[in-house]
């Protein structure tokens, strides 16, 4: 439990270095949500001074930033110019969206990475493991927009899977099973576009990482005492191999958020990634500085998890910190 | 009574990557009786890690039994399918290992480790091989099974994983045990502890046991028969006794006189230097013609260096390879 | 005479945090006093977890001993500062047990021997490979071996080398922790017979960590048995063997692993 809060404390401090360095970025970059309207002779100077003074953009960087602050704590998350509410609405709709996304891809990505990395280091050196070492470099060097764009091409042509939003137009109207249906065909394409573009590198890295376990003298005498291949590569090897698997288990959260903005974008599913790439282009400003926290916070939580994960894991790790 | 292990012809040739392959054991003939503590005695380069990974077929990928059969229990298990050689390993032949420190896992507690071997091998319910766990343990640590069975691996001193080793090899019952330098890594009073345990296991449950190691000194009151293992072939084999004794073949009375002596002697020979075996035992410097010992031996004739020495029967079981005695 | 090296009341403590989150302490070295005069090999016997490593990392500055003096040349280099105490360390070396652990495994042979030439500084590149040659066949190494990477050469040509590369600093003593141990017999005699000759040859001094009572009794003038921190037993060689006082000295002594056993007959009954 030491260990947990430790960690917790550190990704608190953390959260609170993003959250300043993320507000004073944006404050500081040029131009703000008002500069459009002010090339409108229509409206006069006295209703841009006063929008300014509503909205606080004429107050001093510190006294902002607390005022922000106050509303993240109550829970607002600061104020949309473009949506004309509080943030933390929007956003948690459109967080949750990108989470069912991420998640889902990232549980599949593991699922198929970890069975085929365990395959392939199990025949190293081989031909089906140079092979699939093969694919998985063709498919690194793919840029992940180029397979978004790809895949959107071949399911418009074929017509196989629904593009873009996240639900058909009927969903309200759907049953439960219909609903989930539904949603599910709208998630194939933008989750395959993630798992393809994080796949290869975790496979690789499984495969690495379980080659190297099997020469372990521990392997081969467990080998010795007639261990069964089974219970040798799943329960023995994967066990030991687990320790960087779980680092970049933790890593691979972040990074498949950050695909899943571009995926989004392209995809137009309405996670984060659009609603951060609007508010960026219409410079509204609180949305930007949240989606920027946002993602702070998933990728914090990725590492967490892999740190509980790995305190799970490795009783080394336990002595270790009890020891400290 | 019939041998529980023949071993007859046995050649094994590693190949590696750019040199051409070098055979790490040549023509190696020995048998084993049932209860028999057989110690394989051999530097590096002699092949006696070979010997235990190709006994139970485990040689590394590179590794290749060339020649030879390996009859246990009247059954060749070079000829073995490997499912039944899964079975086999573990079960009936069991193998410690050299390095207490790498060879349990380092995430499962002990118990685990016995539990998974038993696992493998035995079809009862879950809680009767707990049960069969706690009593394997239990034998090796009549005092603290408990805290034993709980700990893992970093958790316990060296002769402690090592009796968690012997564990998982005696948990099923075997006949034969396969020990490869399993004391190497352990000072000397842990060492004098486990030569003492493994001992008592053969007493108690009638295992027989290939025992190897570099000391010969561990061999003295603790092994039946001593094999001397020379460049992949057999020097010397006879009676414990008789070979560490009065040794014949000049590579065993070489290696004996460069061991110091203490006590005995009423001379000081202390910061003497003592007499050594000149050059290496590496695989490198083995010469491909003639005796493998030829280039070291203090003996050497003519005929070492034209064709390798027969097999000398000197009576009482006690054979050489070296024409000294007329080979 | 004055011994080159002293070491008074030693003390190390390693302390650690419990589960409980209280402290415990270790106590690997508990006072531990002995002293060894130029030229002359001390043995260092115990088992393992006795704390004689500690010793040795305490004596070649690995580690900062928790209270007690070293005195090596007049002057105590646990107090000493960190400048002044850089210039002493090159006199006292370390040999581990296991070599391969301590060199690089990604340097050929003359890397490793250069660096702590060049290290000294001051010496021109000729002069350095001359001196590397000759260090190669000081420790019985041919310089033929120069290319070669650490993994390509056997146990015990590994630990010849790493005493050359400590040699190469001009130590006055060297720490010889279980430095033989890992060796095959045959091999562990040949590093035995080269320890004597550097002896007799540059006058080196020698502090010989082991659990390997018969090798220490060998080599050693003066023999310090060790047990939980302590030294129990300490004296000259012959007699700590002919007349061991501790208990445990006793029990090391039976638990050296003799050929002399083999009269008896292998079953004891």
């Amino acid at each position: 439990m030491r260990f947990f809060f430790r960690r917790l404390r550190h990704a608190c401090f953390l959260l609170f270095g993003v959250s300043i360095l993320a507000f004073l970025f944006t404050t500081l970059a040029p131009g703000n949500y008002f500069d459009e309207m002010r090339l409108n002779p229509q409206i006069a100077p006295e209703t841009m001074a006063a929008l300014r003074a509503q909205y606080q953009l004429d107050r001093p960087l510190p006294v902002r930033y607390v005022s922000w602050m106050n509303s993240v704590l109550h829970g607002q998350m600061g104020f949309s110019f473009a949506y004309n509410s509080p943030v933390a609405p929007i956003l948690f709709v459109r967080a949750r969206n990108t989470l069912l996304l991420t998640i889902t891809a990232t549980l599949i990505a593991w699922g198929i990475a970890l069975p085929l990395g365990v395959w392939s280091a199990e025949r190293f050196g081989r031909l089906p493991d140079r092979l699939l070492s093969w694919a998985t470099a063709a498919l690194l060097v793919i840029p992940d927009l180029a397979l978004a764009l790809g895949l959107l091409v071949l399911t418009v042509r074929t017509g196989w899977f629904p593009t873009g939003s996240m639900t058909s137009l009927d969903f309200g109207s759907l049953s439960l099973g219909g609903k989930f249906r539904d949603l599910a065909l709208h998630m194939t394409l933008p989750v395959a576009a993630l798992v393809l573009s994080g796949l290869p590198l975790l496979i690789r890295h499984v495969r690495a990482a379980v080659a190297e376990v099997l020469d372990a003298p521990f392997m081969l005498a467990a080998r010795g005492h007639g261990i069964p291949r089974r219970t040798l590569l799943y329960r023995y090897a994967l066990r030991v191999a687990a320790n960087p698997l779980i680092s970049l288990f933790g890593f691979s959260i972040g990074a498949l958020l950050s695909g899943s903005l571009l995926v989004e974008v392209v995809m137009s599913w309405p996670g984060l990634g659009p609603l951060l790439l609007e508010s960026i282009l219409s410079r509204d400003l609180y949305v930007v500085i949240d989606g920027v926290l946002f993602s702070t916070m998933f990728l914090v939580s990725g590492n967490l998890i892999a740190d509980i994960l790995l305190y799970w894991a490795d009783p080394r790790i336990r002595t270790e910190s009890a020891a400290r | 009574m019939v041998p529980i292990l023949e071993v007859q012809d046995l050649h094994v040739s590693y190949r590696s990557s750019g040199e051409a392959s070098y055979a790490a054991l040549a023509g190696v003939n020995f048998h084993l009786m049932p209860n028999e503590i057989l110690g394989v005695l051999g530097e590096s380069g002699s092949g006696k890690s070979t010997l235990a990974t190709s006994l139970l077929k485990l040689l590394p990928s590179n590794g290749n039994i060339s020649r030879g059969s390996i009859l246990f229990e009247g059954k060749d298990l070079l000829c073995a399918p490997a499912g039944e050689l899964e079975q086999i390993r573990g079960k009936r032949i069991s193998l410690v290992y050299q390095e207490p420190s790498v060879a349990l896992h380092p995430a499962l507690r002990a118990s685990e480790q016995v539990f998974q071997v038993l696992a493998a091998h035995e079809s009862a319910g879950k809680s009767a091989l707990r049960q069969k766990t706690r009593q394997v343990l239990a034998s090796l640590f009549p005092k603290e099974a408990d805290r034993i069975s709980n700990s893992y691996p970093h958790q316990l001193s060296g002769g402690q994983r090592q009796r968690v080793l012997i564990a998982q090899a005696i948990a099923c019952g075997p006949s034969l045990l396969i020990a490869d330098e399993p004391t190497a890594s352990l000072d000397s009073t842990t060492q004098k502890e486990i030569l003492g345990v493994m001992r008592t296991l053969r007493d108690e449950l009638g295992l027989a046991m290939i025992f190897i190691t570099h000391n010969p000194a561990l061999l003295a009151g603790f092994a039946d028969r001593v094999l001397v293992l020379y460049g992949g072939r057999v020097a010397e084999l006879g009676l414990a006794r008789t070979v560490l004794s009065s040794p014949k073949h000049p590579y065993t009375r070489a290696l004996f006189q460069s061991m110091p002596q203490i006590l005995e002697n009423t001379r000081d020979t202390r910061k003497t230097k003592l007499p050594v075996i000149a050059g290496d035992s590496s695989a490198a410097q083995l010469p491909l013609e003639g005796c493998v010992f030829e280039p070291r031996c203090p003996d050497r004739m003519e005929d070492c260096r034209e064709r390798e020495p027969a097999v000398v029967n000197l009576g009482e079981s006690h054979t050489v390879s070296c024409f000294k005695y007329g080979g | 005479m004055q011994p080159l090296l002293r070491v008074e009341k030693l003390v190390k403590c390693y302390e650690r945090q419990n589960v409980f989150g209280s402290r415990e302490k270790l106590l690997a070295l508990d006072g531990v006093s002995f002293a060894v005069a130029q030229e002359t090999t001390l043995a260092v016997v115990g088992e393992s977890g006795s704390g004689k490593s500690t010793l040795g990392f305490c004596i070649s500055c690995l580690e900062i001993p928790t209270s007690g003096s070293i005195w090596f040349e007049g002057r105590d280099i646990v107090v000493l500062a960190e400048s002044e105490r850089r210039k002493l360390r090159p006199q006292i070396q370390l040999i581990f047990q296991d070599p391969s652990n301590s060199l690089n495994p990604r340097w050929s042979v003359e890397e490793i021997l250069l660096e702590p030439l060049n290290l000294k500084g001051k010496l021109k590149r000729e002069e350095t490979k001359q001196r590397a040659v000759a260090l190669m066949t000081q420790v019985g190494l041919s310089s033929d071996m120069f290319q070669r990477s650490p993994a390509q050469l056997s146990g015990g040509q590994r630990q010849r080398l790493a005493i050359a590369r400590a040699l190469a600093l001009e130590p006055r003593v060297l720490i010889l922790d279980e430095a033989l141990s890992a060796l095959d017999c045959s091999v562990q005699a040949q590093i035995a017979n080269l320890l004597i000759e550097l002896q007799r040859t540059l006058g080196m001094t020698y502090l010989f960590i082991t659990h390997d009572l018969a090798m220490a009794a060998h080599l050693a003038d003066e023999i310090a048995v060790m047990n939980r921190g302590r030294v129990v037993e300490q004296g000259p060689a012959q007699n700590i063997l002919r007349h061991p006082k501790e208990e445990i000295t006793r029990h090391l002594l039976a638990a050296i692993p003799s050929l002399d056993n083999a009269e008896r007959p292998p079953l004891e009954s």
